[in-house]
């Protein structure tokens, strides 16, 4: 499934890299913490995360993630969508929280 | 696999304590160096990795930091030196889940107590050094198949 579909049918703002929503996602990873999600996430994964620094866009990108989706509505500071957009990576925001879209998701994906 | 490798490759780049918005700036340069040679993907992965937990400790603990890089026909040796406080128990700091961090840095999803297991685990030779007050030097090795 493209990250297209994923993000149309789950109401994501996609707020940062529209071109990668072409992405396939092989799936997705729910963790705060960033050594998990660089020891366990899968290449081709969706993050969820209520985490919105600097770091997430530097640990997506090093995973090869499809892009990361930020929970509970967060604002992301504009430094950090320009830097995702610097390494192509697309940040989505929902206004659900984590156990939400990460059930919805698992749905969508089985 | 062809690997366009003759003699040994080195870089290095000097690491800030502190500065979280430069961090994996190294790691990637060695990401980008080892895709222009040629290397396989799930190595560059682990190399990937086991540096960009190394910097995030420098960053975290230290005032400040080097990281080498050498890449030859036989593999990656990474070193990576601080003048940061010292690990007084490296048995202790080994652990999974152990961690000095402060809480804010906890809050930004750091200080896990899983970034030296994780070098390790991405590394075929993996040494800790270090000295209470003085630094920290740490060597990764990753074989190529």
């Amino acid at each position: 499934m493209k990250l297209l579909d994923v993000a149309n049918a789950l109401s994501l703002e996609v707020k940062s890299f529209k071109d990668g929503l072409q992405k396939d996602v092989t799936g997705a990873y729910v963790s705060d913490l960033l050594s998990d999600v660089m020891a366990n996430s899968k290449q081709g994964n969706i993050w969820i995360t209520l985490q919105t620094h600097l770091n997430i866009v530097a640990v997506a990108s090093m995973k090869g993630l499809a892009g990361i989706v930020i929970v509970n509505g967060r604002q992301v500071q504009e430094e950090v969508l320009k830097r995702a957009e610097e390494e192509k990576m697309p940040i989505m925001v929902t206004q659900m929280p984590a156990f939400e879209i990460a059930g919805k998701l698992y749905r969508l994906l089985a | 696999m062809a690997l366009n490798i003759e003699g040994t490759i080195e870089g290095s780049s000097q690491l800030i304590g502190g500065d979280f918005t430069t961090a994996g700036e190294a790691s990637t340069l060695l990401k980008v160096k080892l895709t222009e040679l040629g290397v396989a993907e799930d190595i560059i992965r682990r190399a990937a990795i086991a540096t960009f937990e190394a910097e995030m400790n420098v960053v975290i603990y230290a005032a400040a930091g080097w990281l080498h890089y050498y890449i030859s026909p036989q593999g990656i040796r990474i070193r990576i030196e601080d003048m940061g406080p010292g690990i007084a128990d490296i048995g202790l700091a080994m652990q999974e889940g152990y961690s000095t961090a402060p809480d804010w840095v906890r809050e930004m999803g750091w200080g896990a107590g899983m970034g030296l297991p994780n070098m390790k685990r991405n590394s075929d030779v993996f040494t800790i050094d270090s000295v209470v007050g003085e630094g920290t030097t740490v060597e990764m090795v990753i074989n190529f198949p």
